[in-house]
C-alpha cells in the first residue's frame, strides 16, 4: 500500500512542467498566426472580450475631445469658416473645369472602348488610436465587419492613401499604414507614367521606391500616385513625393526615398474604400426600352434556333 | 530606509477580487490610446510581476498566459507573443520570490528590471523571427521606467492590506 501526501500539500504539476505547457501553447499560437493565419477566429473571440476594456480606456480621451470641441471659441470658428470659404473659391475653379474634363474623359474612354471607371462604395471611419505594437505601423479604426469593413480594403484621407485594412474585427478594424515594412503599394510617377512598387520603410516613417534602374527617369519632388493595377487601390490617388535620390555607380539600382502624402497625425476622419463599385441604378422600364429588349430576345432566339434545328 | 521598514509590517491577506481589479486597471492603462510615446511602461507586466513575487501561491503561469493573450488581441500584436513573454516572466518571478523580498525596495527594483528586460528581449526575438522591424533601443526604456515605478507600485498595491495602526493598544501584533 502506497502512501500519498495529504491533498492540502498537493500543488499540482511542477512549475517547470506548467511553464513548458504554456510556452508550447504560445509558440503553437504564434506559428499558427504568423505562418498559416489559422488563429483568426480565436483572435476575433479574444478581441471581442477585450473590446469593452478598449472602449472604457478610450472614454476619458473622447470626453476630453468632446468638451474641448464644445468650448471652441467663436474666433476660431470664424477663422476656420473664412479659410474654408477661401479654399472653396480656389476649388471652384478646378471644379468647373472638372465637369468638362469628366465629360471629355468619358467620351475618350468610350472611343477607346474601355470600361468606364465606376466610383466605389466608401465608409467614413475614425482613427481610434495608433497601434501600441512597436514592431509594425498600424492604426485602429472605429468601424468593423459589422459596418461592412473587410480585410484588404484601401483607406484614404483627404490628401492621399493611408494604408490598407489588414484585419477586420466585429466592431474595430486594423489598418496597416503604407510605411509599414511589410506593406507594398503599386504606384505610378505622375510626370511620365513610369510604374513602380513602393516599399514601406518601417520605423523611419518613409517609403522606398525599390528596384528602379540607376538611370530611371525620376527626379526629386516627383509625385507618385496609385497605378490601380492591383485592384485594391483605385488609380490616381496621391501616395508619396520623392524626397531624395542616391545614384551610386556601384549598384545597378537607385536608392529613392519618398515621404508619404497622408499622415495619421493630421486627420482623425478617414475613408474606407470598398472593392465593390457602385453600379448605376437600373434603367427605368419604359415602352421603348421594353420593346427594344423584347426585340433583342427575339433576335437571340432567332440566332439560336437555326443552330438547334 | 523607513519605507522599507514600513513594508515589513504584518499585512492582512489579499482578496482575490482586489488582485483582479488591479489587473483590470493595468490592462486599461495599457489600452489607453497612446500616440507614439517612447518608453511607455507595460503596467500589466509590472503588476503581474508584483503579484507573482508577493502572492506566488495565488498566482500562476496560466493567469499570466491569459493576460498576455488579452494584450495580444487588444494591441493587434502577433497572437501569443505577450502570452509567451508573460508566462516566462511569471515563472521567473515565482521562482525568485523568496530571494527578491529579502532586499530593499530599490534592490528589488533592480531584480524586476532584469525580469522585465528578459520578457522584452523574448518578445523582440519572436517578432524579429516573424519578420518585424527593430524598433530601436528606446524600446528597452519601457522596462527601466517600469522598474523605477516598483517602489511606488509596492506602496500603492499593498495599501488595502495594511492594518490600521493604533486600533488596540493591547493587541500583540
Amino acid at each position: 500500500m502506497d502512501y500519498q501526501p495529504p491533498p492540502f500539500f498537493s500543488r499540482g504539476p511542477a512549475p517547470l512542467v506548467r511553464l513548458g505547457f504554456f510556452v508550447s501553447l504560445a509558440v503553437l499560437l504564434m506559428v499558427l498566426d504568423a505562418r498559416f493565419r489559422y488563429a483568426e477566429s480565436l483572435r476575433q473571440a479574444v478581441a471581442l472580450l477585450v473590446y469593452p476594456f478598449q472602449r472604457t480606456a478610450l472614454a476619458p480621451v473622447e470626453l476630453f475631445s468632446a468638451t474641448s470641441e464644445f468650448f471652441t471659441t467663436q474666433v476660431a470658428l470664424t477663422r476656420e469658416n473664412d479659410e474654408l470659404k477661401a479654399k472653396r473659391l480656389l476649388a471652384a475653379n478646378d471644379l468647373l473645369t472638372l465637369q468638362a474634363l469628366r465629360a471629355e474623359n468619358a467620351q475618350l474612354r468610350r472611343l477607346l472602348d474601355a470600361r468606364e471607371r465606376l466610383p466605389r462604395k466608401s465608409t467614413l471611419a475614425e482613427i481610434l488610436y495608433q497601434g501600441r505594437d512597436p514592431f509594425s505601423r498600424k492604426v485602429v479604426l472605429d468601424k468593423g465587419s459589422q459596418q461592412g469593413v473587410q480585410a484588404g480594403q484601401a483607406v484614404i484621407d483627404d490628401i492621399g492613401v493611408l494604408g490598407q485594412v489588414t484585419r477586420a474585427h466585429l466592431l474595430l478594424s486594423e489598418v496597416t499604414l503604407i510605411t509599414d515594412k511589410e506593406q507594398r503599394t503599386p504606384v505610378q510617377v505622375v510626370r511620365n507614367g513610369l510604374r513602380a512598387i513602393l516599399y514601406g520603410g518601417g520605423d523611419r516613417g518613409t517609403l522606398d521606391l525599390s528596384w528602379m534602374a540607376a538611370n530611371a527617369d525620376i527626379q526629386a519632388d516627383d509625385v507618385l500616385v496609385t497605378s490601380g493595377i492591383d485592384g485594391t487601390y483605385p488609380a490616381g490617388l496621391p501616395v508619396a513625393k520623392v524626397s531624395r535620390i542616391e545614384r551610386d555607380a556601384a549598384y545597378s539600382f537607385a536608392k529613392i526615398i519618398c515621404v508619404p502624402t497622408a499622415g495619421t497625425d493630421r486627420n482623425r476622419q478617414v475613408l474606407v474604400l470598398s472593392r465593390e463599385a457602385i453600379l448605376p441604378p437600373p434603367a427605368v422600364e419604359s415602352e421603348p426600352g421594353a420593346s427594344s429588349l423584347s426585340k433583342q430576345k427575339a433576335r437571340q432566339k432567332a440566332r439560336i434556333s437555326p443552330g438547334a434545328g | 530606509m523607513s519605507f522599507y521598514e514600513q513594508s515589513q509590517r504584518i499585512l492582512s491577506p489579499v482578496k482575490a477580487g482586489y488582485m483582479a481589479l488591479t489587473f483590470v486597471v493595468a490592462l486599461l492603462f495599457n489600452l489607453l490610446p497612446w500616440r507614439d510615446v517612447i518608453g511607455l511602461p507595460d503596467m500589466l507586466a509590472l503588476v503581474l510581476t508584483f503579484w507573482c513575487v508577493h502572492e506566488p501561491r495565488r498566482m500562476g503561469i496560466g493567469v499570466a498566459w491569459v493576460l498576455g493573450l488579452l494584450m495580444d488581441a487588444g494591441n493587434g500584436a502577433l497572437l501569443g507573443q505577450h502570452a509567451f513573454a508573460y508566462a516566462v516572466l511569471a515563472f521567473a518571478a515565482i521562482g525568485l520570490h523568496r530571494r527578491i523580498l529579502w532586499f530593499s525596495l530599490w534592490r528589488q527594483a533592480a531584480h524586476v528590471l532584469v525580469l522585465l528586460l528578459g520578457s522584452q528581449l523574448l518578445m523582440l526575438a519572436v517578432r524579429l523571427a516573424a519578420g518585424g522591424v527593430f524598433p530601436g533601443y528606446a524600446y528597452f526604456a519601457a522596462s527601466a521606467i517600469a522598474a523605477a515605478l516598483w517602489p511606488t507600485a509596492t506602496y500603492v498595491l499593498l495599501l488595502p492590506q495594511r492594518r490600521r495602526q493604533g486600533l488596540d493598544e493591547n493587541r500583540p501584533i
